[in-house]
């Protein structure tokens, strides 16, 4: 606790209280297992402003995935408060919209379909919400794509198709989950430049879960390190990049800098991760 | 240029099964004409094909073929409502799973057939007994099938429906039964040949109905030719579900 009180603050000077769009307040979040209750996170809280990009970074079982489901409402068993827009949540709330780490999209369903599958269930008519999906396909650059199976696509235009599907339902908060996270590297640069080129196209805030340091510079206003179990803040980096940004800063020195900053932060925490995993294997051995 | 491999590849293919299906009733023309085979037991493949325009004419074979067509159609229609149905309240309800899963299982593999004199007393010797003995050997598998598609659907594709806060006829009308469905068909394909050995093989024990009562008639008169082209017609109705059903897959999931 007294490690997240030295923290950085909460939310960037910069953005007025009016303007924080996602609270998360001293999250806690504890599991029930047959070897007794594991504790996944413990005190978390941070807010996220509006037109933010946040990213919540941590090692292999620091419980970025259960934040990401708690605060998406997946997960409702859990201590804490986590509000959207002063309204405080306890399931899935329209003004968020999750993207996944495994593939979501529908393979029923063409892209157009699939990209009209939001607005279909809030009962948009067939030619507004037909042309509301186009200009989403056409934002992830897809168009052309429309009349095409999911099975018919690559990974990288499969994670598109979903993103386009969830910013369809126009959500306050974009929620990602390592949205990159099965595709290849070079993939995941430019596909990365894709998503920072439609959040500040449509000022979308925007709160991505990730374990990839590089990923997390080139994308984000502010990065979150989470400790390894329980996870915790560990600290909030801000990056000072300029926008617009493309995966060509990389390169950059300062790029460097951060990545090299924020490495130093989770080596620890993943060498504990590691560590732990090592034990529990021994002794499930033993 | 894709398109066109593929298309001549699928000819291909087609023309290599049935240039395989010539040379199997080559081969066994042969064995049975160089006494390898008993040709007491086993037609000449020959006769068999000679005696089809025969059976055609002597026993009415379009409306013996019409009848045991239909009364699959509505086992058929009985086991997908039923079938799709029960499957989907095991899947809601976990209890009911738990309690009944095993012994539809047990029926699946339980050899129906011989339960055939309980279905005449309680039906009597007619075509009800032969469509309920349909219905219920085509049951098990697609009540299996469809609880094994719903509960196989993806994980992430249920918390997409979560996260959009769908409802439960939502989900499952959107998310689950689509998802399902390439599996549900496994199971109306396994329940159709259940039941059309079940509905062939009752007409013929009862001496009653369409092709399975041909069957019998010429088995009884040692006209083997003629029996075996009778079974001929029962693969051709068998061949005519298996591509109705396809049909009826491919509008409802396109891409399959």
């Amino acid at each position: 606790m007294a490690q997240q009180d030295a923290v950085v603050p909460m939310i960037r000077p910069s953005i007025a209280s009016t303007e924080r769009v996602l609270v998360v307040d001293d999250l806690v979040k504890q599991f029930d297992t047959p070897d007794g209750p594991i504790r996944a996170v413990e005190n978390i809280s941070f807010a996220v402003g509006r037109g933010e990009f946040l990213s919540v970074i941590g090692p292999s079982g620091c419980g970025k995935s259960t934040v990401f489901n708690i605060i998406g409402g997946l997960l409702a068993d859990f201590q804490g408060r986590v509000a959207i827009q002063g309204e405080p949540i306890r399931g899935p709330h329209r003004s968020i919209g999750m993207v996944f780490q495994e593939e979501s999209t529908f393979p029923w369903r063409t892209v157009l379909d699939n990209v009209c599958f939001p607005l279909e269930i809030v009962g948009m008519g067939k030619t507004e919400r037909r042309a509301k999906a186009r200009h989403f396909i056409a934002l992830v650059g897809l168009t052309g794509f429309e009349n095409r199976y999911p099975a018919e696509l690559s990974g990288g235009m499969r994670q598109r198709v979903a993103i386009a599907r969830t910013l369809a339902s126009e959500p306050t908060i974009l929620l990602m989950d390592e949205p990159f996270a099965s595709l290849d590297e070079q993939t995941r640069l430019l596909l990365g430049d894709k998503v920072l080129q439609i959040q500040q196209e449509l000022r979308q805030t925007t709160l991505l879960i990730t374990h990839n340091i590089t990923e997390a510079v080139q994308l984000s206003d502010r990065i979150l390190v989470m400790t390894f179990r329980p996870g915790r803040v560990k600290r909030i980096v801000d990056i000072d990049l300029p926008h617009p940004r493309t995966s060509e800063i990389v390169s950059s020195a300062a790029f460097g800098r951060y990545v090299a900053e924020i490495w130093g932060d989770l080596r620890e925490e993943a060498t504990r991760g590691m560590q732990e995993s090592e034990m529990s294997a021994r002794s499930g051995k033993g | 240029m894709a398109g066109g491999q593929s298309t001549r590849s699928s000819w291909g293919a087609v023309g290599f099964g049935f240039a395989t299906l010539v040379a199997a009733t080559l081969v066994v023309e042969w064995t049975l004409r160089i006494g390898l085979l008993n040709r007491y037991i086993v037609p000449l493949p020959s006769e068999v094909l000679a005696s089809f325009p025969r059976i055609v004419a002597e026993e009415h074979i379009a409306a013996r073929f019409l009848t045991t067509f239909m009364e699959c159609l509505y086992a058929m229609l009985l086991v997908t409502v039923l079938g799709v149905l029960t499957g989907m309240l095991l899947y809601r309800f976990t209890a009911l799973r738990a309690a009944t899963e095993t012994w539809v299982a047990a029926i699946a593999s339980a050899p129906i057939v011989l339960m055939y004199p309980l279905f005449l007393v309680v039906f009597g010797r007619s075509t009800t007994t032969i469509v309920m003995m349909g219905f219920i050997a085509g049951l098990p598998p697609v009540i299996l099938k469809t609880l094994e598609g719903l509960a196989g659907t993806r994980r992430v594709l249920v918390d997409v429906g979560r996260s959009l806060n769908l409802g439960s006829w939502q989900m499952f009308a959107k998310i689950l039964f689509p998802a399902a469905l390439p599996t549900v068909f496994v199971g109306l394909r396994l329940g159709l040949i259940f039941c059309l050995i079940n509905i062939v093989g009752v007409e013929f024990l009862i001496n009653f109905g369409g092709l399975g009562q041909v069957i019998n008639d010429r088995a009884e008169r040692y006209d083997l030719p003629g029996t075996y082209a009778a079974i001929g017609f029962v693969i051709l109705t068998s061949v005519l579900f298996f591509i109705v059903t396809e049909w009826i897959e491919r509008w409802l999931r396109p891409q399959t």
